[in-house]
């Protein structure tokens, strides 16, 4: 169900990335990835398509590797449900270029729209806040949204969270490649790293 | 705490091997679950101005950890316990799809003289379930060949990007007993 006051995926996810400069977008298993690829395809973003529950934990370990370097993870509600554990990972580490954006849009949409736990229970918000990032916070707007954009670019300011709640209307599917090893290689070319 | 098998493995020093090996490997993130068997190399790493133990909540956690060090430049060794194997086994798939270099070193129970039976069934299966994987899979069970297969491990993961487990066997690390 579509909802006329819930932010649209599409729009949240091309301001995310608009002015993006060196920022490396790593995108969850389902409609996130997507997103991306819709907003442009870029040597820098990790698409998947698979592995789900595992985003935010690639962005904890490029974001480790890379201390200089804004990490973005761009996810779903349920690929972040799925990978709760990982929330409390990043709140020992706290690398602060790293910034963790859901789209919430309380449903499985990949599947037929079932509901996540989000509809009704959990406050990934609050699950976030509790693992020890501190930079919290919940977005209704696109205001925030822009303001969020900005500060993924302070690389000494994170871990920063924000759960934002969208609009759960399908869309048209717009694929990047899947070929993960592409992906991979074409982000370490983009910083520099030779093959083996 | 732990009850060593073999007389010869009574003073270990294999995780100060273990540890060499990595370091001559450049290795800079650690994930691991707390496991007493690596009690002794987390604290090097822990310890380690160049190496970043990292504590996860699940095992599987590591895996997705090493593909994102990988994209960033940076090598990494999941050190886990056998009934952690379990806990990985979806993310696994990211290895052969993202091509990145996984090692990872497990210390095993359900075996050589485990008191514990819950402990059996996977630690039983750990080795079918990395070979399922496509994981190869090297053993240590004694501390004087663990030099030669933690080279051996690292060298065909690291330059041959060879996904490889090395199982330190319970025998290795002593069976795990618990006195009242």
């Amino acid at each position: 169900m579509s909802k006329a006051n819930l932010l649209d995926r599409r729009q949240v996810v091309s301001t995310l990335l608009a002015n993006r400069k060196d920022v490396v977008a790593i995108g969850g298993l389902g409609a996130s990835t997507n997103d991306m690829c819709a907003a442009g395809d870029h040597a820098r973003n990790f698409y998947l398509w698979g592995g789900m529950g595992g985003a935010a934990m690639i962005g904890l370990g490029l974001a480790l590797a890379q201390p200089k370097l804004p990490v973005l993870v761009i996810t779903g509600d349920g690929e972040m449900l799925m990978g709760l554990g990982s929330l409390a990972t990043i709140g020992l580490q706290k690398p602060a270029n790293l910034s963790i954006a859901v789209l919430d849009n309380e449903a499985y949409g990949e599947t037929g729209g079932q509901t996540s736990h989000t509809s009704a229970a959990a406050d990934l918000v609050g699950v976030a806040k509790a693992c020890g990032i501190k930079d919290s916070q919940s977005i209704t707007t696109m205001a925030e949204v822009e303001a969020f954009a900005k500060a993924v670019h302070d690389v000494s300011a994170g871990p920063r969270f924000a759960n934002m709640k969208i609009d759960s209307a399908s869309l048209e599917r717009i694929l990047p490649t899947r070929d993960g090893t592409y992906i991979l290689n074409r982000i370490r070319g983009d910083l520099g790293f030779q093959p083996i | 705490m732990h009850a060593h098998a073999d007389a010869a493995d009574t003073a270990p020093n294999w995780p100060d091997d273990i540890f060499a090996t990595l370091q001559r490997f450049d290795v800079r993130q650690v994930p691991y679950v707390p496991d007493a068997g690596h009690s002794k190399l987390i604290q090097r790493v822990l310890d380690s101005s160049t190496m970043r133990g990292i504590p996860l909540t699940t095992e599987e956690e590591g895996v997705a950890l090493l593909a994102g060090a990988w994209a960033g430049g940076q090598r990494g060794v999941l050190l886990m316990q056998s009934s952690g194997v379990g806990n990985c086994i979806n993310m696994l798939s990211l290895i052969p799809i993202l091509r990145f270099p996984f090692l990872t070193l497990v210390t095993m129970r359900g075996e050589w003289g485990e008191f514990n039976p819950w402990q059996v069934p996977m630690g039983s299966t750990t080795q079918g379930v990395f070979e399922l994987s496509g994981v190869q899979v090297l053993r240590a069970s004694h501390a004087a060949e663990v030099p030669a297969v933690l080279e051996a491990a690292a060298s065909q993961a690291y330059n041959a990007l060879t996904p490889t487990a090395v199982l330190l066997s319970q025998r290795l690390i002593g069976a795990k007993v618990f006195t009242k």
